[in-house]
């Protein structure tokens, strides 16, 4: 059997707002991922390990302040520390284009904006690279 | 006579609660008329005939200098009351210069760590005219602590002064989650404003029951209204336990209620909130004057509609909403601007904003009379409804033993999370429409001005407060914060201790932090 998909859902920073991605984390669940939810106010520093420990192949942070310049390079630097820069990320929140082309370029896999569907993010993560290929047993 | 759908077609408010395919004479019970119990039709007789409701942007940004400015502006543009927004590190209690407030100063509102923030976001302002209304919750006593300690040095007595600070801690649990200490501390701060506010700023209303964010996390209009009341009637429990009686600070309550897309939906739900709380008042609490059993309540048209596809539609969404809002007898509105879903508005976005609400005011013809679709068949049945629903979530809650309870055991933020799912699946099957996502989409979009929030604010307020950290009296302020948690340990009435820290010149995130060593924080269970 297939190893599932499995992801972080984090929620970032000072910002409360968790409909978006409690939303993300029950669609990818339902679409048979094993999906973790960090709960709310993480800092990088709880999130890159909870990624370890969790051993995730995607983190999908969620971001709604306007913090994501602040918070997402730092979330980087720390995958790069810990040697995991095969999970990849992904933002949704309220990133203005230019900021996200600025985020895909530090190496964040995909920007979602307002209005992006869940299909669409389903058969993104679905159409990642695979990062390991052991089947279990 | 025979009621038969179109063929293949059923349709369902925007709460998906199904509606026939016409409304006749049900023989509902008569109406009473505007002003009289249970202000079903209003709260007034006159309505808008008398008086305009108060237009009431919601603004701050970058530093309390650049937001005064603003306020400025707002008022000299014919708005008549002011609403501080707060940025993240204020609402969350937290100094510019904390490490957690990385990031996030200016970015969501305006940043306040100290009284001299507030008397820069104050000046010019006069406090005895005009009335200020603050979105702060969790630190809510503190910050109104700087506002009376302005009014103080302005020379107002607090007695003049009006406005409203939102200090809704239980909405905070269950949809916003901006929350610091444990939900009874939280609620012992809050009937702790309620009591002094009774006692010593009367006109003042000190807490503000918001449904806004529990429907903006994805609710319905019924859970909206439900758990707005069942809140009420935490906060009015508290308050009978502190010692107070009802009618001495039930005419200070006030509500505020999310103006969102479906027309009918949302004044029915005025309505139905009107009428619930009035028989709630009367029937559990024996209320009898006027003024505790009469809802007032505050719109603010929903940010959760506004798309970024297509962003000039925003203002219609924002008209239609606002126009429901007024059909719906509210006494204040903030129209939200069509840049919102991308930053916080321009300050061209926020003039249209402003505007639309002039235009409906004075354009419309809609104030002419007072719930002038009161006896619309479909109206009337969906304000049935929308109450009977609240009324069975409001003793569900009840039963669980009030709504600590109820959330400790996650239950209304269980059901909200259930609603937005379910909105959410109903959008990506096409099931409801959004016009420019879902449908009628515009492969081209023409790129829109946002307001830029550059990182030199952050730098100007941690600048400003270390300064000021140097100059204080510093023996002043452990004094005055070791006093304070002293207070908390015991029973005491905690708002004169904040202000005295207040007036020390203590700063929002050493109140705060003194107040946790007391209460210690609080970690929601997370869950999906």
């Amino acid at each position: 059997m297939e190893r599932k998909i499995r992801v972080l859902v984090a929620k970032p920073g000072l910002d409360g707002h968790d409909r978006g991605a409690k939303v993300i984390a029950r669609a990818l669940r339902d679409a048979g991922m094993e999906v973790i939810y960090t709960g709310l106010r993480q800092t990088p520093e709880m999130i890159a390990s909870a990624a370890l420990q969790e051993d995730v192949d995607v983190i999908g942070l969620s971001i709604l302040s306007g913090a994501h310049n602040a918070i997402v390079p730092r979330v980087m630097e720390l995958l790069r520390e810990k040697d995991m820069t095969d999970v990849s990320v992904i933002v949704g929140g309220i990133v203005p284009d230019d900021d996200a082309e600025q985020l895909k370029r530090q190496g964040v896999a995909a920007v979602y904006q307002p209005g992006a569907s869940l299909e669409d993010i389903v058969g993104f993560i679905r159409g990642l690279p695979a990062r390991k290929l052991i089947p279990e047993n | 006579m025979q009621k038969t759908a179109v063929a293949g077609r059923s349709f369902t408010t925007l709460s998906g609660v199904s509606v026939e395919p016409f409304y006749e004479d049900d023989g509902g019970p008569p109406l009473e008329a505007p002003g009289e119990f249970p202000y079903t039709r209003g709260i007034h007789r006159t309505m808008y005939q008398g008086r305009l409701w108060t237009m009431r942007q919601f603004s701050g940004f970058a530093t309390p200098e650049e937001t005064n400015r603003r306020y400025h502006y707002l008022l000299e543009q014919g708005q008549t009351g002011l609403s501080v927004a707060f940025d993240l590190p204020t609402l969350m209690g937290c100094d510019a210069d904390d490490p957690l407030s990385e990031g996030e100063v200016g970015k969501c509102g305006a940043p306040v760590s100290s009284l001299q923030d507030m008397e820069i976001l104050l000046e010019g302002i006069p406090l005895g005219e005009v009335s200020v209304s603050m979105t702060i919750n969790s630190p809510a006593s503190v910050i109104w602590a700087m506002y009376l300690a302005v009014a103080e040095k302005q020379g107002v007595e607090w007695t003049r002064l009006a406005g409203t600070i939102q200090n809704d801690i239980l909405k905070e649990y269950i949809a916003q989650k901006e929350f610091l200490y444990p939900p009874r501390p939280s609620m012992r701060l809050v009937t702790d404003s309620i009591e002094f506010a009774t006692r010593r700023a009367p006109r003042f209303n000190p807490v503000s029951i918001s449904g806004y964010h529990i429907r903006e996390a994805g609710s319905t209009a019924v859970q909206e209204l439900a758990f707005t009341l069942r809140d009420g009637i935490e906060y009015v429990d508290w308050a009978l336990e502190r010692g107070l009686s009802v009618d001495e600070f039930a005419p200070r309550l006030s509500f505020f209620l999310n103006a969102h897309n479906d027309f009918f939906e949302q004044i029915a739900k005025y309505r139905a909130a009107r009428r619930l709380w009035a028989h709630l008042m009367r029937d559990r609490y024996g209320a009898h004057d006027e003024r505790s059993l009469k809802l007032r309540f505050h719109a603010q048209t929903a940010g959760c509609s506004l798309t970024w596809q297509q962003p000039n539609n925003n203002i219609v969404r924002t008209a239609i909403q606002a126009m429901a809002a007024v059909l719906g007898g509210a006494q204040s509105l903030h129209t939200n601007s069509l840049d919102e879903a991308y930053a916080l508005p321009s300050e061209a976005a926020v003039t249209i904003a402003l505007r639309t609400q002039q235009v409906i005011a004075h354009e419309s013809g809609v104030t002419a009379a007072p719930d002038p679709l009161g006896g619309s068949y479909f109206l009337e049945r969906l304000t049935r409804d929308s109450e009977e629903a609240a009324l069975d979530y409001i003793r569900r809650i009840d039963r669980m033993g009030g709504m600590i309870p109820a959330i400790e055991t996650g239950f209304p933020q269980g059901e909200i999370a259930e609603s937005s799912y379910r909105y959410q699946r109903e959008i990506e099957s096409g099931g409801k429409i959004v016009v420019g996502v879902n449908a009628f989409q515009s492969p081209d979009q023409e790129p829109i001005e946002i307001l830029q929030i550059d990182h030199s604010a952050h730098e100007r307020q941690v600048g400003k407060l270390r300064a000021l950290r140097a100059r204080r009296d510093g023996r002043a302020v452990i004094r005055a914060l070791e006093a304070l948690r002293r207070a908390a340990e015991g029973t005491a009435n905690t708002m004169p201790y904040i202000l005295d820290a207040v007036r020390a010149y203590a700063t929002l995130g050493e109140i705060c932090n003194a107040l946790r060593d007391v209460f210690g924080s609080y970690q929601e269970p997370s869950s999906i």
